[in-house]
C-alpha cells in the first residue's frame, strides 16, 4: 500500500507540482517576512510561516522542516491538503498589496519533503519518561496529532483503530492528487517511531470502553465521523448506489483503478466534488453533479468548483432525486425533478439522468453509536461538547478533537484540536503525578 | 533633447557612458560592439607587461535571490601581447573616429618604462591615458597599482613622468583602499594630472564555499583577495567622489566609477561633480545594450528638469553635503503611515521596536496610548496573544463566510500608527516598508530658528585625541 498502483498513479499525479530547490528559494525570498504575520494568525496551528519560509531562503531546510513540525506534526500532509486559500495563502499581505501571495502551501511541501528525504526523525520534547498513559480512539488527524504530542512530552501512548492503516481521511479520503496514501503513511511513521503504540483493527464497543476508561489515565476520542447519509429514495439501496467516501477509499487502495460509463454525484460538497473528479479520471466517460439547491449555497470551496469544472464536471442545479430505476441489479436511470428556491418540485420539470454509478456525498452521520457508550461525556446534535481551549469533555478525564467536534472540518483543524488537547493532557497528568 | 556630449578634461565624447578599463574593453572587436550599441568611450583594459592569469578569476555576493550585488576579481591586466592591443586601438579610432579611446597604462615604476608606454599608446591614437594607480591584487604585489596609488609621493612621481611626455590628457585612477583618497589626488595634481578617476576596486574576500572551506574565487584549492565592484560599492564610491569633488586642494575633472548600473546612479555621480561615468560590472552582467536604456533615461530626467547638458546639473548636489556640524538640528519630521496604502506587514512596528525608538503602536483598535514604550505591549506580548487565539478554517457549509468578501482591505487592527510626540524622525520605517509612498516623512514645524551643533555650542572642529606613546 505504500507503493502507488501504476495505474492510480498516473491517473492521479500532483495537482500542485513540487518547487525544485532554486524555484523554492526564489518565493522564499519573495515573502516579506510580516511581523506577527496574518498567514501564522490564519493557521489553525499557528505555524511561523515567515520563519519556515526564510530557513528556506538561507537553505536551513533542517530548521524550516523543525519549525513547522514544532506547530503541526502533520505538517507534510496540511501542506498538501489544507485549503490555504482560505487560509495562510488568503491572508497574506500580499492580497492587499495587488500582488500574488506566497505559495505557502507549496513551500511547507518543499520543506517537508526534504526532511523525508533526508529521513528526518520527530525530536522529543522532555528528556524521559514520566508516569501517564493515554489512550487515542481513532488514528486520524486528531488522534495522531494528540499522540505525538504526548509521546514527545515523555507519556505512553495507545492508538486503536479499526481499519488496517492509521491516518484516517488523510490515508482514506483524501483525493489522490493531493496527497497519496503513501505520503500520509510515510508521516505517521515519524510518530510511531516516537513510541506510540498503534492498535489496528480494533472495534471498540461497551466493553472495550470499560477496558479502556480502567486501564488509562486520560482517553483522547478522534473517532471522526461514522457513515455517509444513505439515499433515501426508493431504489436508493441499490448495489449500485456508493458512498463517496468509501468510493474514494477504494481506489485510494486501488480495489478500484477504473470506473465505467455515466456518474452522478448526488451533493455539492468538497467530497463530492473529490469523488467526481476521481470518477472522470478513473475513465467515467460523463460525471455530473445532482444538487438540490444553487450554486451560492454549494458548500464545496470556491477554488474546487473551479478544478471540477476545469476537470470536465457537470453540475445539475436545483435538481433533486426521486427515484433509482435499475434493470434487474444494473443501474439505468436517476430519476431527478427540478426544485425551486424553497426546494419544492416543478411540476413537469421530472426527467432521467441516464446512470452507470451513483456516488452519495451527502454528509456523515455522527459516530452515536460509539459516542453514547462514553460515559459522561456529553453529546450535542451528535457532537462531543469541549471547551475549546483545551478540548476537555465534561467527562474530565476525556478530551476529544476533530471531525467529531467540529462536524466535519480540514485536517489542519484536527491537529489543532488534538495538540491542544495533548497539552492539556499534560498539564492534567504533570498535577496528577506531582 | 538635451545634449549628453561632453568634452572631459579635453578628451571629446558624444556621451558621457565609458566602459572601464575590464574585461568589456578587452579587445578591439569588444570595443567596436560595445560603440554600436551606444557608449560614448572605452578605457581599454590596462596595457603593459603581458601577464599570465589565473582560472578562476571572479567572485560575486547574491542577496536574497538577485545575483551579483557585488563583483570581485582576480584578474590581472591584459594577458594579451602589448603589439596586438596597440594594433586594434588604432584599428578601432580609425574606425570610430568620434568615440572616446583611452588607454589605461600600468608599467613597473621606471621613467623610461613609463615614457615608452606613453608614446606607443598616443601614437597608436589614444585620445587619453589612464594611469591605474589602483587595481589592487597582484599587481600590487609587483609594486604597481595600488602600491603606487597608496603612496602619495609616487602618485606624483609616475604621473609627472607620464606628464613629460604625453600629448593627450592624463586621468589618474585612485584607490579606495587608502584611509584619505584626497592625499593621492593632490599627489595627481601637483604631477600635472588632468584629471582623476574614481574609484577603482576595493580590497575584498568575497565568501568561503562552506562545502569545501576555501574563499571564493577557488584556483586550485586557494584563493587570494580581489578587487570588490558592482552594485554594492556604490554608495562608497560616492562618498568618495564627493571627497575628492569637494578637496579644493585636489580637485581636478573626475571620471566617476563604482556599481554603476543605471541612469539613476549615472545622473547621482554627475550631481557630485563627475564629468563622464566609467561602467563594469553591469555590462558584465547584462551586456553593451544597458548604455540604450542609460542615454534615455537619463535623456528624460535631464528634459523633465530642463537640463540641457551635464554641464547644467554637473555638481548640483555638491553644496548640499555637508559637514554634521551644519546641520540644523531644530528641523523635526514625523513619519506619517497612509491608512489606505497599508498592507498590514508590521515591519515598521518591528523595526521601531526593536531597531528604533519603540513609537509605532498596534493600538487602532484598543485606543492610541501616547507616551514612553512602558505604556505600550511588547512586540513578544502581541504575538503571544496570537498564538493562543483559537483559529479554524472557514468552511462554508458551516460558517457564515461571505464568498465575495474583499481580500484587498487590511484589517484595522494591523495599520500601526505613529506616536508623533514620541516619534524621532529617524526614516526607518519609511525605508523598511514595502509600499512605495506608504509611510512618509512630514516636516512638523518647531517654531525654533534653524540652529546647527557648531551654533549651539560654540565649538569648532577638534583635533583628535594626541597620542600617547
Amino acid at each position: 500500500m505504500h507503493e502507488q498502483h501504476p495505474i492510480i498513479a498516473e491517473r492521479f499525479p500532483d495537482l500542485h507540482p513540487p518547487f525544485a530547490r532554486q524555484a523554492a528559494a526564489v518565493e522564499a525570498n519573495r515573502c516579506l517576512n510580516c511581523f506577527d504575520a496574518p498567514c501564522t494568525a490564519a493557521c489553525p496551528t499557528h505555524i511561523d510561516v515567515p520563519q519556515f519560509i526564510k530557513k528556506i531562503a538561507t537553505g536551513n531546510l533542517e530548521g524550516s522542516a523543525r519549525t513547522i513540525l514544532d506547530a503541526n506534526v502533520l505538517g507534510a500532509s496540511c501542506s498538501r491538503v489544507c485549503p490555504v486559500e482560505v487560509l495562510c495563502e488568503g491572508a497574506c499581505v500580499m492580497n492587499h498589496h495587488n500582488v500574488q501571495a506566497i505559495e505557502i502551501g507549496r513551500l511547507q511541501r518543499f520543506a517537508m519533503d526534504t526532511f523525508h528525504a533526508r529521513r528526518g526523525k520527530l525530536r522529543k520534547k522532555f528528556d524521559g519518561s514520566r508516569s501517564g498513559h493515554v489512550a487515542c480512539i481513532g488514528a486520524g488527524p486528531a488522534s495522531l496529532a494528540c499522540a505525538a504530542e504526548l509521546a514527545q512530552q515523555g507519556f505512553a501512548v495507545t492508538v486503536y483503530e479499526r481499519r488496517p492503516l492509521p491516518g484516517g481521511l488523510n490515508t482514506y479520503g483524501v483525493a489522490e492528487y493531493k496527497l497519496p496514501a503513501w505520503a500520509s503513511l510515510r508521516e505517521i511513521e515519524l510518530i510511531e517511531e516516537l513510541g506510540v503504540e498503534f492498535r489496528f483493527g480494533v472495534e471498540i464497543d461497551a466493553g472495550g470502553l470499560n477496558e479502556i476508561d480502567s486501564a488509562f489515565d486520560c482517553i483522547f476520542i478522534g473517532v471522526g465521523l461514522g457513515a455517509g447519509h444513505g439515499l433515501s429514495v426508493p431504489g436508493g439501496d441499490n448495489a449500485g448506489v456508493v458512498d463517496a467516501l468509501e468510493f474514494i477509499a477504494a481506489y485510494k487502495t486501488a480495489k478500484i483503478t477504473s470506473a465505467n460509463g455515466k456518474v452522478a454525484v448526488i451533493g455539492a460538497g468538497n467530497t463530492a466534488i473529490d469523488a467526481a473528479n476521481a470518477a472522470l479520471r478513473l475513465g467515467a466517460n460523463e460525471v455530473s453533479i445532482v444538487y438540490r439547491r444553487k450554486r451560492e449555497s454549494m458548500s464545496a470551496f470556491e477554488f474546487e468548483y473551479e478544478h471540477a469544472k476545469q476537470e470536465g464536471v457537470r453540475f445539475l442545479w436545483q435538481t433533486l432525486p426521486m427515484r433509482v430505476s435499475a434493470d434487474g441489479g444494473m443501474l439505468e436511470f436517476l430519476e431527478c425533478t427540478r426544485v425551486d428556491d424553497s426546494l419544492r418540485p416543478v411540476a413537469g420539470s421530472e426527467f432521467s439522468l441516464a446512470c452507470d454509478l451513483i456516488i452519495t456525498a451527502i454528509g456523515q452521520s455522527p459516530f452515536i453509536a460509539l459516542l453514547e457508550n462514553m460515559k459522561g461525556v456529553a453529546l450535542e446534535n451528535g457532537r462531543v461538547v469541549v471547551q475549546r481551549a483545551t478540548g476537555q469533555t465534561t467527562n474530565p478525564k476525556y478530551f476529544a478533537g476533530g471531525d467529531c467536534v467540529n462536524g466535519g472540518r480540514e485536517v489542519v483543524d484536527a491537529v489543532a484540536d488534538g495538540k491542544r488537547a495533548a497539552i492539556a493532557m499534560t498539564r492534567q497528568l504533570e498535577t496528577a503525578h506531582a | 533633447m538635451p545634449d549628453l556630449s561632453v568634452n572631459f578634461a579635453g578628451i571629446a565624447s558624444p556621451n558621457p557612458f565609458w566602459l572601464a578599463s575590464a574585461p568589456p574593453t578587452n579587445c578591439g572587436e569588444q570595443v567596436m560592439r560595445a560603440f554600436d550599441a551606444g557608449w560614448g568611450g572605452a578605457v581599454w583594459k590596462t596595457i603593459g607587461e603581458q601577464v599570465t592569469n589565473t582560472a578562476s578569476r571572479y567572485s560575486s555576493i547574491d542577496w536574497q535571490g538577485q545575483r551579483m550585488m557585488g563583483l570581485n576579481n582576480i584578474e590581472l591586466i591584459s594577458d594579451r601581447p602589448l603589439e596586438v592591443n596597440l594594433r586594434e586601438i588604432a584599428e578601432v579610432k580609425k574606425r570610430y573616429p568620434k568615440n572616446a579611446v583611452i588607454a589605461s597604462l600600468m608599467v613597473e615604476s621606471k621613467r623610461e618604462s613609463w615614457h615608452r608606454i606613453v608614446s606607443q599608446a598616443e601614437d597608436a591614437g589614444a585620445d587619453g591615458l589612464e594611469l591605474n594607480f589602483g587595481c589592487p591584487h597582484g599587481m600590487s604585489e609587483r609594486g604597481m597599482g595600488s602600491a603606487v596609488g597608496q603612496v602619495p609621493e609616487y602618485a606624483e612621481m609616475i604621473t609627472g613622468w607620464v606628464k613629460e611626455k604625453a600629448r593627450t590628457p592624463v586621468i589618474v585612477k585612485l584607490t579606495p583602499n587608502i584611509s584619505d583618497i584626497r592625499v593621492i589626488a593632490r599627489g595627481a595634481k601637483r604631477g600635472g594630472a588632468d584629471a582623476v578617476s574614481a574609484i577603482n576596486t576595493i580590497n575584498s574576500i568575497t565568501g568561503i564555499d562552506l562545502n569545501t572551506l576555501t574563499p571564493r574565487p577557488n584556483v586550485d584549492g586557494k584563493s587570494s583577495h580581489g578587487g570588490y565592484c558592482g552594485p554594492a560599492v556604490k554608495p562608497i564610491a560616492l562618498n568618495l567622489v564627493q571627497q575628492v569633488a569637494g578637496d579644493a586642494d585636489g580637485c581636478l575633472p573626475i571620471s566617476g566609477i563604482g556599481g554603476i548600473a543605471t541612469w539613476r546612479d549615472a545622473a547621482e555621480f554627475f550631481l557630485l561633480g563627475c564629468g563622464t561615468v566609467q561602467v563594469c560590472t553591469a555590462a558584465m552582467h547584462y551586456g553593451y545594450r544597458i548604455v540604450e536604456d542609460m542615454i534615455e533615461g537619463l535623456e528624460g530626467w535631464m528634459s523633465e528638469k530642463g537640463f540641457a547638458s551635464i554641464e547644467d546639473f554637473r555638481g548640483l548636489s555638491l553644496p548640499r553635503v555637508a559637514e554634521w556640524r551644519h546641520l540644523n538640528l531644530n528641523y523635526k519630521i514625523v513619519a506619517r503611515i497612509d491608512e489606505a496604502k497599508c498592507i498590514g506587514c508590521d515591519l515598521c512596528y518591528i523595526a521601531c521596536w526593536d531597531g528604533a525608538h519603540q513609537c509605532i503602536h498596534r493600538d487602532r483598535v484598543s485606543g492610541p496610548v501616547d507616551g514612553p514604550v512602558e505604556l505600550h505591549p511588547t512586540p513578544a506580548a502581541l504575538e503571544a496573544a496570537t498564538r493562543v487565539t483559537i483559529a479554524v478554517t472557514p468552511i462554508p457549509k458551516l460558517d457564515a463566510i461571505s464568498r465575495n468578501g474583499s481580500k484587498n482591505v487590511t484589517p484595522i487592527e494591523r495599520i500601526p500608527r505613529v506616536d508623533e510626540t514620541e516619534c524621532v524622525g529617524c526614516n526607518l520605517c519609511s525605508l523598511v516598508c514595502p509600499v512605495d509612498e506608504c509611510i512618509t516623512m512630514v516636516e512638523v514645524p518647531t517654531g525654533l530658528a534653524p540652529e546647527t551643533w557648531e551654533e549651539r555650542t560654540g565649538k569648532k572642529q577638534c583635533a583628535p585625541p594626541p597620542m600617547h606613546g
